[in-house]
């Protein structure tokens, strides 16, 4: 518990993870305003809770900035190796970090879904807002596992690559860029982008949706595995990458 | 107590420290002497666990650091004052070093008390002059009250004030009988702090031993003579195969430095002998600058190529038949 403390406040003694998260908050609850707010007329009858969560996935990528940060930072300004002399059991003080920030992170996703949720419901309210089937069920929460895995994701990819600039380019390039890329490959692309990590996770929160308005495409591409396989693998992916992080970290000098 | 064995890095074809034993012996101040680039950064964070020996090993009373549970309650550690998150409050960064030992949250203002910074402890470290930014260190170094510590060049950058305060807080965490391993590499700092010395160059054990042992032997003793005959004198000197060198002094007349196993008493005997009036006599103790020089001249790992570089590596690498040509040679 005492580690779970240390990682308490050390994320919540400096600004930016706050910054991060009202960031968060911030967009996916605007773009949910955006998106539900011009629809108007015949329009606004075809407005659906999944139609109230497309900026929910941009508040994932701020809190995957802030989960690396929280790592990056201490290499950057050496508090890292203040961290390993005072707990040398180096892969238990980055793992009860890894726990702090994907809690946070999986608050603030809840957080961004339903706040979205009751924006579009303000401003579209002759829509059918009620979440009432499996799958809204599922998106409506789901942005909890799947902010905190990408937070667990991130935070692996700080470890490993320890520096600001370059793991957020990663983190951010990844699933925007290289992602929805993939498929521009002839013959494998399609094949490969079904099992790429992120890809998943949106067919965990988009899978079997109703789109209304925004139509089937705003789903983005579907994969290979059912929703919850999806998220799954994506979990896979995550810890993962985080359980050779910390082997990384606690082999190599500090 | 802190014992190394055959203590070894290698970073690719740099070898930082070269099969390095010794051991800091408790309840004492101990000097970790070098010239930059040495090896001795590397050497404390290998004690304290954060960087592995490529071969060898170093023990904190009988235990590797990364065994150790709660570690800052035995040993505490300054080894860059800049280790600080500038954006957190130096209470903050206090207080989270507690919570990861399961020191009470009175241990911070304990410890915040003791440097003398209670009054700003709620500001940003950042903001901190390099001073503030030490006594932090310090504080967290002190904050689970351990028995050993752990300085890296503590006074390094800092003002007279500040480097006076260090001082002082060295000697008082040795009157208490704490462990204080601190490296430096001013030698002037070293003979008012440390009782004991470790001495490495190049990665490579020159000397442990007390401070005066390794002034005494390091530089031996010169003996300084005024006479108005000095000339009979050095002769009478030189009969006896010494080395000797006469200087200018004062007004008055020269002086003769005399080093070798010669006591006072000898040179004092063969100048009544005969018949040489001797206007002074006395013992000079070599400094610990001298002694450092001395016993790390082949060490120095960068040479300016000055006067210094004849005592250096460069002439022993190179082939016997070539002379260094870029430095002057030397006048004796």
């Amino acid at each position: 518990m005492s580690l779970i403390t240390v990682e308490r406040i050390k994320l919540f003694s400096t600004r930016s993870p706050w910054w991060c998260m009202i960031i968060a908050a911030v967009l996916s609850i605007g773009l949910a305003a955006l998106a539900t707010g011009f629809a108007t007329g015949p329009d606004e009858a075809r407005v659906t809770p999944a139609m109230t969560q497309f900026g929910v996935g941009l508040g994932q990528m701020v809190i995957m900035v802030m989960a690396a940060l929280a790592v990056t930072t201490e290499y950057r300004f050496g508090t890292i190796r203040t961290s390993f002399q005072a707990v040398p059991q180096r892969a238990a003080l980055l793992l009860n970090k890894t726990v702090v920030v994907a809690t946070l992170a999986a608050v603030v996703g809840l957080a961004a879904s339903w706040g979205s949720w009751a924006v579009g419901n303000l401003l579209a309210p002759s829509a059918d807002m009620a979440i009432n089937t499996n799958a809204e069920w599922r998106l409506m929460f789901g942005q909890a596992f799947v902010y905190a895995l990408s937070a667990i994701f991130a935070i692996a990819v700080g470890i490993l690559i320890r520096q600001s600039a370059g793991a957020i380019a990663i983190l951010i390039l990844w699933p925007l860029l290289v992602e929805s890329l993939l498929p521009l490959i002839p013959k494998i692309g399609d094949d490969l982008q079904k099992w790429t990590p992120f890809t998943n996770a949106n067919q965990f929160l988009n899978g079997e949706q109703d789109m209304g308005l925004a139509g089937a495409e705003a789903a983005g591409a579907s994969t290979a595995l059912s929703p919850w396989w999806a998220l799954a693998y994506f979990a896979a992916w995550g810890i993962g990458l985080l359980i050779i992080a910390l082997a990384a970290a606690s082999k190599r000098d500090a | 107590m802190i014992e190394a064995q055959g203590l070894t890095k290698r970073y690719g074809a740099t070898v930082a420290v070269d099969n390095l034993s010794f051991e800091v012996k408790p309840g004492k101040v101990t000097g970790f002497l070098g010239p930059n680039g040495a090896g001795k950064s590397t050497t404390m964070r290998m004690i304290l666990g954060l960087d592995t020996p490529t071969s060898g090993d170093v023990r904190i009373d009988g235990q590797r650091y990364r065994d150790l549970h709660q570690p800052l309650t035995k040993i505490g550690a300054l080894l860059d004052a800049k280790w600080v998150h500038p954006n957190r409050s130096a209470r903050a960064h206090l207080a989270w070093m507690a919570a990861s030992n399961k020191l009470p949250k009175s241990s911070v203002d304990k410890a915040l008390e003791m440097v003398g910074l209670t009054s700003v402890a709620n500001k940003r470290a950042g903001a901190y002059s390099l001073g503030m930014s030490q006594r932090l260190g310090i504080a967290g170094a002190l904050l689970g009250d351990p028995e050993v510590l752990l300085f890296d060049e503590p006074v390094n950058g800092l003002d007279p004030e500040g480097i006076l305060w260090i001082r002082n807080f060295m000697h008082r965490l040795a009157s208490e009988g704490r462990t204080v391993l601190v490296s430096s590499h001013l030698l002037s700092e070293m003979a008012q702090t440390a009782e004991e010395l470790i001495v490495i160059g190049r990665g490579k054990l020159i000397a442990q031993s007390s401070t005066q042992e390794f002034v005494d032997r390091a530089s031996g003793t010169t003996i300084k003579v005024r006479s108005p005959q000095l000339d009979q004198l050095a002769g009478v000197l030189n009969q006896q195969q010494l080395v000797t060198r006469i200087e200018d002094v004062d007004k008055q007349g020269k002086a003769l430095f005399v080093e070798g196993d010669l006591t006072t008493d000898q040179i004092g005997e063969a100048a009544a002998a005969h018949g040489i009036v001797l206007h002074e006599l006395t013992l000079q103790r070599g400094s610990l600058e001298q002694a450092f020089m001395q016993m790390t001249g082949d060490s120095v790992q960068y040479h300016a190529h000055d006067e210094l570089a004849h005592v250096g590596d460069v002439r022993l690498d190179a082939p016997s038949n070539v002379e260094v040509v870029s430095g002057p040679k030397e006048d004796n």
